[in-house]
């Protein structure tokens, strides 16, 4: 994909994104503050899971199938923007636990007919946690802050690497992977293809994002908004800035590892595509596309970019990835900060970390007066 | 002993020689002035001993620990606080949670993730907020704030952990007069648990609140002693002609 390529590069190059933000904070300070007294993230959050409960009553057989691979794509992105979003760590070499994961599962039901739902996916998760604290702390954990490009060097190298030596494996399958991976069980009861799994996979979707969304309101979400910000400066408040990093990377790992196993589950097979770079860049572009920093622009983003090639694919036979990569091209251009920036005003999607005890009523109705213009 | 010892300092920036052999020893609760004409290394000598720079050469101590090889977090954790003279607040979040990010620096990871410290605190963010006369703006973003309340937070940011030491590069740049008043009120104040490094090019202000100062000249402490030693002082009377 030379085109989204090309995408993701100029995203590393330049922090158009930061300084865009910066700007829009600084000149279009009165409208913000506007939008500062309504809250949009709960209506949003809201609309997208009434749809997405609402999916396969009017979607056919087909498209919940493919409903399904996109919700779990979802749950991938959702790893990718929380280390990229919220802590800003480049991650370009996301799919490298997704991947690990897949085939890991995929092992375990070929090689000893472990298919339990209770087994396979805390196993996911685990090899995900696990490649992503032996590449965190090996990329992260310096005495010194390691710098931008030697982490999404690192990180894509990573994932390039374990897609090779997929390919040159014979016992993961090579080339061709590993196919007709049985089907995940729950005691006699099999998981197949259908509203059943869509259902499953928006349950965990639903909960891991409740989690993520505890996470980053938190104090430590605080933290992570310091270390995306200015990492160096908050290492001079006494943050263990490496620290916090090598953390919220292996949480990243571990989502994109249960993700990771449910595809592998989903699709009835793994293959060396799985942990490669062309996975891992797709990742960067839902996150991209739906607005990064933000949990439900991950899932929004999945779901449009993945709706559009879809559809794209189905019409436009030849040239959908052009058209694909115009469009995305686009919208990094117009709208550095993502689809959901057309909803979200910047005061909200930064967020308040701070508590309101006590005096909760008086000091927001003093916000709403400093809001009024 | 004193609470900081520099000594020995030499930074090296490819030919430039920043610092040639600096020095700077601060007692503790004292206001040490750091002054000098531009580009006399003050702003690398503080970030030498802060951790932001590591020196060619030479040593730092801090109470009685020889923290040369210390990491900024290391060093800050010990108890010293650095605001740089770019004035580097987090734009985007409110000034509310600039403070409570520098509040909660040392809250433990589980503390962090379960909000623990986050009421407790709320009462201390307010406090330092209407100390330095914030307080109304507190959840706008610290951007909207002019560039002399910017340093304002900033020195509020830096003196959330109670430092024993805070080193303030150019803290009143960009300043009205008033404000530069009110900056050295704000400051009188934190004498009596912490010392200070500050490096200013107003000599009015520096006098006025300083007990001793070091001039700088091309990298090399030019002379160090009390205010009085200093003004009384020829070549140093030299440099400041000179550049007038
Ligand atoms: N990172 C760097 N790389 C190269 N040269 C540097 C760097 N930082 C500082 N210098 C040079 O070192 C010398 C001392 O700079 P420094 O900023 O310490 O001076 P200063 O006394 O703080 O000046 P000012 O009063 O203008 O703030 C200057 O000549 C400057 O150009
Ligand atoms: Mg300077």
């Amino acid at each position: 994909m030379p085109k989204s390529m090309s995408v993701v590069r100029e995203a590393i190059a330049g922090d158009e994104a930061d300084d865009a933000m910066v700007e829009r904070v600084a000149a279009g300070q009165a409208k913000e503050q506007v939008k500062a007294g309504r809250k949009v993230l709960p209506i949003v959050e809201g609309v997208v899971l009434v749809a997405a409960l609402l999916a396969p009553l009017v979607l056919q057989d087909y498209l919940t199938v493919f409903a399904t691979r996109v919700i779990i794509l979802a749950l991938f992105a959702l790893s990718f923007d929380l280390v990229w979003g919220y802590a800003g760590i480049m991650s370009f070499g996301q799919a490298l636990f997704f991947g690990s994961a897949g085939y890991g599962v995929a092992l375990l039901a070929r090689d000893l007919d472990i298919t339990n739902i209770f087994l396979v996916l805390p196993a996911g998760t685990l090899i995900g946690l696990t490649f992503a604290l032996l590449l965190g702390g090996f990329l992260l954990l310096g005495r010194h802050p390691s710098s931008v490009i030697f982490v999404s060097l690192g990180t894509l190298t990573g994932s390039y690497a374990a897609d090779r030596l997929a390919r040159g494996w014979y016992y993961l399958g090579g080339q061709n992977g590993i196919p007709s991976i049985a089907p995940m069980s729950l005691g006699g009861y099999e998981f197949t293809e259908g509203p059943a799994f869509y259902y499953l996979v928006l349950g965990i979707l639903v909960v891991v994002y409740l989690l993520c969304r505890f996470l980053v309101r938190s104090q430590f979400g605080l933290a992570l908004a310091g270390l995306r910000e200015n990492e160096q400066r908050i290492a001079f408040f006494g943050y263990k800035a490496q620290h916090l990093k090598a953390i919220i990377f292996a949480i990243g790992g571990a989502i994109a590892g249960l993700a990771g196993s449910l595809y592998a589950f989903h699709e009835g097979f793994v293959w060396p595509n799985m942990v490669g770079v062309v996975v891992s860049t797709q990742v960067v572009l839902y996150v991209l596309f739906g607005g990064s920093g933000t949990l439900i622009g991950a899932v929004i983003g999945t779901v449009i970019v993945e709706g559009v090639s879809f559809w794209l694919s189905d019409n436009y036979r030849d040239i959908w990835p052009i058209i694909l990569g115009l469009l995305l091209l686009l919208v990094i251009l117009f709208r550095p900060l993502g689809l959901i920036s057309f909803v979200l005003g910047e005061r909200e999607r930064v967020g308040s970390f701070g508590a309101r005890p006590k005096g909760t009523e008086k000091e927001t109705e003093k916000e709403k007066r400093n809001a009024a213009p | 002993m004193p609470l900081l010892e520099a000594a020995g300092i030499q930074k090296i920036f490819g030919k430039l020689t920043a610092l040639d052999g600096a020095a700077l020893t601060v007692g503790e609760n004292e206001f040490h002035g750091l002054i000098g004409p531009n580009g006399s290394g003050k702003s690398t000598l503080m970030k030498c001993i802060a951790g932001a720079e590591v020196p060619t050469q030479g040593k730092v101590s801090f109470i009685n620990t020889d923290i040369t090889a210390f990491t900024p977090t290391e060093r800050a954790r010990a108890g010293m606080s650095l605001k740089f003279q770019i004035t580097s607040v987090l734009p985007t979040l409110t000034l509310y949670d600039n403070i409570l990010l520098a509040l909660q620096a040392q809250s433990s990871l589980f503390d962090l993730v379960f909000s623990r410290t986050r009421g407790a605190l709320h009462d201390q963010v307010m406090t330092m907020l209407t100390q330095f006369r914030l307080a109304d703006r507190a959840f706008d973003a610290a951007a909207a704030l002019s560039h002399g309340q910017q340093q304002w937070l900033e020195i509020a940011m830096a003196l959330a952990g109670k430092p024993k030491l805070l080193l303030l590069d150019e803290p009143t740049g960009g300043m009205s007069l008033e404000e530069r008043r009110v900056t050295g009120e704000l400051l009188q104040p934190i004498k009596k648990h912490c010392s200070l490094v500050i490096v200013e090019h107003d000599l009015d202000f520096i006098r006025d609140i300083c007990d001793r100062l070091t001039v700088l000249d091309q990298g090399k402490v030019l002379a160090s002693g009390t205010v009085s030693e200093i003004q009384a002082n020829k070549s140093v009377q030299e440099i400041y002609l000179r550049r007038a």
